[in-house]
């Protein structure tokens, strides 16, 4: 019996954000005309994956204390290149999935030596990079444009066996080979100690540089992912500043939906996940309570404004003031 | 870390005395923007023709206004990630005031600042009061600013164009040959570097960045210091969105967005630490003015975009480099 | 000497002349220990004696600047905590070495997680948590539990658990006792008894006699950062302990005390009942205007939190403040420090919180007086000048300047610093937390100077010092505090060095108990 204590303690941010997109999503079906038909379900779940993906890579980041402002431009960097190389027979086409999961590899790990080895402030250094990133894919394709092997984004777009969505499945796959694995490495507990006490962690012999090098690397390839995904679900290359950015801006609400912590530490990918689905629940849920669509973004920021003030009512506990200057 | 500290001020005490009190930073950007200018001058002379500096300063003069704003709250070791859509409500409001009868050209612009002075207060609150990470809440409130605005400007057919007053201000001449905006931005650098020096509020703001607890404990009420450095910052882009709204003659949707990370990157490369507590304001004057030059360069050179944006980065990490590094653990 | 008799002479760890300086500070001096496998050794001495530092030195958190270090007769050093470790050194850190958001069972396996297909092996952590838990008699603790959701005593508890995971052949205890429980200590010292029956080497600091009496093989006494004497345990009294723990090595001049005069005005501060969750329980004291009080006992029995709670900063603070007689609410510093309190609080470390390292010192002195020279927010230079040059000649502080950090000032004058910019205010009552710690002998003589002018021009003095001898120089009255409860108050002659440590380390001296108790 306490054993679920102590799950539901360390899962508590993770289940609230699972809570929010449950209801969200509950609501949003209630109202569907549809209802939840495989079709409404595959398309909420592709446009969610895209988030998800993103927001993942934020994850990473941000248990190490850090942020990454870069992330929606490697997303935007990695579509681009996709849309070139992921074409042709499934040789070349694998090929070409694998060079452009490097290439995100490679954007992630240059933020991590920056920041770790630069020792640059994670802000400013990924505005940077982010600037990079976007220059080198409006290089790619200065005109949207390009195309992908169109057998394999129909089938990652599609459904599995006619019902479950395989975008999903995708998602599912990237969290059983990459987030779990670093989670429970100790790579990845090395991140997550360094995040949550620096000092501490270096007391206890943890190999703090290691641990933060492979979070921003990984970020990077879960960027690539996403970006991969974007290639697949519009068939097309496009290099567009303000996708970027604003996947940017939507991960790190995401990440904190999802109870992922931005002092570092705390959190979980699968949390930020529902963050992401959640956050993308309350631009569809506008559209079936028939209200204007140009609502919507505003009720998007009300939202996202009320669930972020909740975590403030901790701070009712705080009995010495000087803790507020953490 | 002390012996850094003496090392550099035994260099220090060896320089001539105007150069011992400056920040090498902000002398490193100043350096950069003759170096620019030199560079830019072999590829053509119009570079250093007067009427191609003043027009410079006066694109300048936006991201001026907004980057003070900015640097206030960087100042404090926050950020704020709603500059794009405050001044973008900044510049729609008082182009809709504008419409509002016979005194609507003359509370034009008073309205613009108290709206993105109202975000700002938004932002000041939620990070003063209810301890939310800076970067969330001003996140929060972009997005509430634009859904605010697409509300308004999809909702009814609104009043667009600039009002004369605005125009005026940001493309007329008071002084025959100096724009209108280089002005503005001076008056408003001249309020700043006296609100740094001079002022209470000032010194309240660097010590609050430098370590929050010893202002507390000193007697601040550092929450409402908090609270009015995100009000000006919130007045300030409001401002920066005004401006522009009379230079493009009217506003328009997203037309903030490619102005907060320039601001940012202006404010960091002048020698503020992003963590709060150092900088000057002459600093982020330089980084805004290099800023300004170094993306007007690659575009008469005719740079395309892509490049622009590759070089503008790597020059940022470049500086950042050179001078924007946290001193090692141990 | 061959190297085969150097091991067969030579104890399990051995330290010489090592030495440690911080700035100007010395921390250590030619320090020599030995460490035989199979005893207990305790460590003794005063609070800056140099214990923490060797410790930390033994265990690679910093390096010495000089000296030697030998495991097992050979020459070793350590570049990180991990390669102490490594060489089977393990401490038990006073300020935790734990990660609050990591669980009980993740931390015991932090250095070395057993893993499996190269991933963390969950099942096999968990086991070892559990014996490491076990072995350390902390059953009732829950692998899984995180630790920033334990109280202090549990976390104290999986900090020996953690140390003892890593197998270690050395174990450091640094006051490790000294938030547990009696429970708790009962249990800690038979796991300890049974590690030194396995042939464990252990080093046990403690202010706690009855705890060295109980356990301990070996002492070492410290002071002023050189070893003063080792000698077996119970050959030496608790009164010849408490002597060789002072020491004759140095006294300061401390400026004469005025006879106290009664004062038919309420006292200046007062506070009734005060208390603070179970930091602070019913503390009633008062201080007159002109008065020195001192507080006094070990680090860490209430007298920092009851200085915050009279300045403002903690919230859910019960019973009653009154200043001059009138109740009065504060409920922040910038009530505190207002003309109708006009407090000053000198604050524990002034580096985080007494002072803005990188501003000038010039920033930094008026910082706490601005609204003293400003005017509608806009200061007055002028007068700010004057203000500053005043206080910089009253308390002849040192500096290339007053533009340059005050980070760059030696440690005595950053602490001037600190005291002035407070001064500034004319405050009519100070509060300072252990204001000398870390600087040098003539700075404090300065000090203590300028707190009996400060009393003698009529503020009231509260004065919290680890150093004793402080508090029997310069204190009218002296309350110790023990476990949040002021246990005792001396006056006049009745403040001394044996009554003061015998008061703070709850032991009887034989004299008569304090009413307060």
């Amino acid at each position: 019996m306490s054993e679920w204590r102590y799950w539901l303690n360390e899962q508590r941010g993770t289940l609230m954000g699972l809570a929010i997109f449950l209801l969200m999503f509950a609501v949003y079906i209630a109202n569907h005309p549809a209802g939840l038909t495989a079709n409404v379900a595959q398309t909420a779940a592709n446009k969610g994956v895209l988030f998800a993906f993103v927001a993942m890579a934020q994850t990473l980041v941000v248990i190490t204390a850090g942020i990454d402002l870069s992330v929606g431009m490697i997303f935007i960097l990695t579509n681009c290149l996709a849309s070139w190389i992921v074409v042709g027979e499934p040789l070349p086409t694998a090929l070409g999935v694998v060079a452009v999961l490097a290439a995100g590899m490679v954007c992630g790990a240059i933020n991590g030596l920056l920041v770790i080895y630069g020792r640059l402030q994670p802000i400013v250094a990924t505005i940077a990079t982010g600037a990079v990133y976007f220059g080198l894919a409006l290089l790619l394709r200065p005109f949207p444009g390009g195309s992908v092997n169109e057998d394999l984004a129909d089938a990652l777009t599609g459904r599995l066996f006619g019902v479950i969505p395989s975008s999903l499945v995708v998602l599912a796959a990237a969290v059983l080979l990459v987030w779990l694995p670093f989670r429970r490495s100790r790579l990845g507990r090395a991140a997550y100690a360094a995040g949550s006490s620096e000092q501490a962690a270096f007391m206890s012999g943890v190999p703090i540089r290691r641990g933060k090098f492979a979070a921003y690397t990984l970020a990077g390839l879960l960027a690539a992912m996403g970006g991969l995904f974007l290639t697949f679900f519009t068939y097309t290359g496009e290099a567009a500043y303000a996708s970027g950015s604003g996947y940017t801006l939507w991960s790190i609400a995401a990440v904190v939906l999802g109870g992922v912590s931005l002092y570092g530490g705390r959190g979980s990918a699968i949390g930020a996940i529902f963050g992401a689905f959640a956050a993308r629940t309350t631009g569809d849920m506008l559209f079936v309570f028939d209200v204007d669509p140009l609502w919507q973004p505003l009720l998007q920021g009300v939202v996202l404004m009320i669930a972020v003030s909740i975590g403030s009512l901790a701070l009712l506990r705080v009995r010495n003031r000087l803790d507020w200057f953490q | 870390m002390s012996d850094t500290s003496e090392d550099r001020i035994s260099i220090r005490t060896r320089l001539p005395a105007f150069l011992r009190r400056a920040d090498p930073a902000v002398l490193t950007a100043f350096g950069c923007i003759l170096l620019l200018l030199l560079l830019s001058s072999l590829y053509s002379s119009n570079f250093l023709s007067l009427n191609y500096l003043l027009q410079q300063l006066k694109v300048a003069s936006f991201l001026g206004v907004v980057a003070a704003g900015v640097m206030v709250v960087i100042l404090l070791g926050h950020i704020d990630l709603s500059v794009p859509w405050v001044m973008t409500t900044g510049a729609m409001m008082a182009c809709a005031a504008a419409g509002f009868g016979s005194v609507g050209p003359v509370i034009a612009i008073p309205f613009g600042i108290i709206c993105g002075t109202a975000f700002g207060l938004l932002n000041g609150f939620g990070v003063a009061y209810l301890r939310i990470p800076s970067m969330i809440v001003t996140l929060a409130s972009n997005v509430v600013a634009q859904g605010l605005m697409v509300v308004y400007t999809g909702g009814f057919s609104p009043q667009d164009s600039a009002p004369p007053p605005v125009r005026w201000l940001a493309t007329g001449f008071l002084i025959p040959g100096l724009p209108n905006a280089i002005l503005v931005w001076v008056a408003i650098s001249a309020m700043m570097i006296f609100l740094f020096t001079r002022t209470a509020f000032g010194r309240a703001v660097y010590g609050i960045g430098n370590s929050e607890r010893a202002a507390y404990l000193s007697g601040v009420d550092t929450r409402r210091v908090v609270m009015i450095a995100f009000a000006i910052s919130g007045a300030l882009s409001a401002f920066g969105g005004v401006l522009l709204a009379g230079y493009s003659s009217k506003a328009a949707q997203a037309m903030g967005d490619a102005y907060l990370l320039p601001a940012i990157a202006a404010v960091v490369l002048g020698g503020t630490s992003i963590l709060g507590g150092r900088g000057s304001y002459l600093g982020t004057v330089a980084g805004v003015i290099l800023i300004t030059l170094l993306q007007s360069i690659l575009s008469v050179m005719q740079m395309p975009e892509a490049g622009r944006q590759i070089v503008y980065g790597v020059v940022i990490i470049v500086m950042l480099l050179l001078y924007g590094r946290t001193p090692p653990n141990r | 000497m061959t190297t085969a008799e150097i091991q067969a002479t030579s104890p399990l760890f051995r330290m010489e002349g090592v030495s440690k300086r911080y700035g100007g500070v010395r921390a250590l001096e030619n320090a020599k220990l030995d460490v035989e496998a199979g005893q207990i050794h305790a460590i003794l001495g005063e609070n800056g004696a140099g214990k923490s530092t060797l410790i930390k030195i033994m265990a690679g958190v910093v390096a010495a600047d000089e000296g030697r270090m030998l495991l097992d007769g050979q020459d070793i050093t350590f570049r990180s905590p991990a390669a102490a470790s490594a060489a089977g050194i393990a401490c038990v850190f006073q300020e935790l070495s734990l990660i609050p958001d990591l669980s009980v069972a993740d931390n015991i396996a932090i250095a070395n997680p057993p893993r499996r297909f190269g991933l963390i092996d969950r099942r096999a952590q968990r086991a070892i948590a559990e014996e490491a838990l076990a072995r350390a008699g902390a059953e009732d603790i829950h692998p899984r539990a995180a630790v920033k959701d334990l109280p202090l005593s549990r976390r104290q508890m999986v900090e020996i658990a953690k140390a003892l995971a890593s197998k270690p052949r050395i174990l450091i205890l640094d006051e490790a006792t000294s938030a547990l429980t009696a429970g708790d200590v009962a249990k800690v010292f038979a796991v300890l008894k049974r590690l030194r029956s396995e042939g464990l080497a252990l080093l046990y600091i403690s202010h706690r006699m009855h705890e060295i009496a109980e356990l301990a093989d070996t002492c070492t006494v410290f002071r002023n950062g050189r070893n003063v004497a080792s000698f077996r345990a119970g050959t030496r009294s608790n009164s010849e302990v408490v002597e060789m723990m002072i020491g004759r090595e140095y006294s300061n001049v401390f400026p004469p005390k005025p006879p106290r005069a009664v004062i038919a005005k309420p006292p200046r501060l007062e506070c009734r009942n005060l208390g603070w969750g179970d930091r602070l329980r019913d503390i009633s004291l008062s201080v007159a205007e002109g008065e020195v009080v001192g507080l006094g006992g070990l680090d860490g029995q209430g007298q920092r939190d009851l200085l915050l709670a009279l300045f403002g900063v903690l919230r859910g603070a019960t019973g009653s403040v009154l200043i001059d007689g009138v109740p009065m609410t504060i409920a922040s510093p910038a009530v505190a420090r207002a003309s109708r309190s006009a407090m000053a609080l000198i604050p524990e470390d002034r580096k985080t919180e007494g002072l803005m390292l990188p501003m000038t010192v010039r920033e930094n002195l008026s910082f706490a007086a601005l609204d003293h020279v400003s005017r509608g927010g806009i200061i007055d230079r002028t007068a700010e000048e004057q203000l500053i040059d005043e206080m910089v000649r009253l308390l002849a502080i040192k500096t290339a300047g007053l533009d340059i950090p005050v980070g760059a000032l030696s440690g005595g004058n950053q602490q001037k610093v600190v005291i002035a910019k407070w001064l500034m205010r004319k405050p009519r009552i100070v509060l300072l937390n252990d204001p000398t710690r870390g600087i040098d002998v003539g700075t404090k003589q300065e000090m203590y100077q300028l707190l009996r002018r400060l009393a003698d021009a009529g503020a009231a003095i509260l004065f919290y010092s680890t150093d004793y001898d402080e508090l029997i120089g310069c204190c009218d009255r002296v309350l110790v505090l023990y476990d949040g409860r002021i246990v005792r108050e001396l006056e006049g002659r009745d403040i001394t060095e044996h009554a003061l440590i015998a008061s703070a380390l709850n032991v009887d001296d034989g004299d008569r108990r304090g009413t307060a108790a």
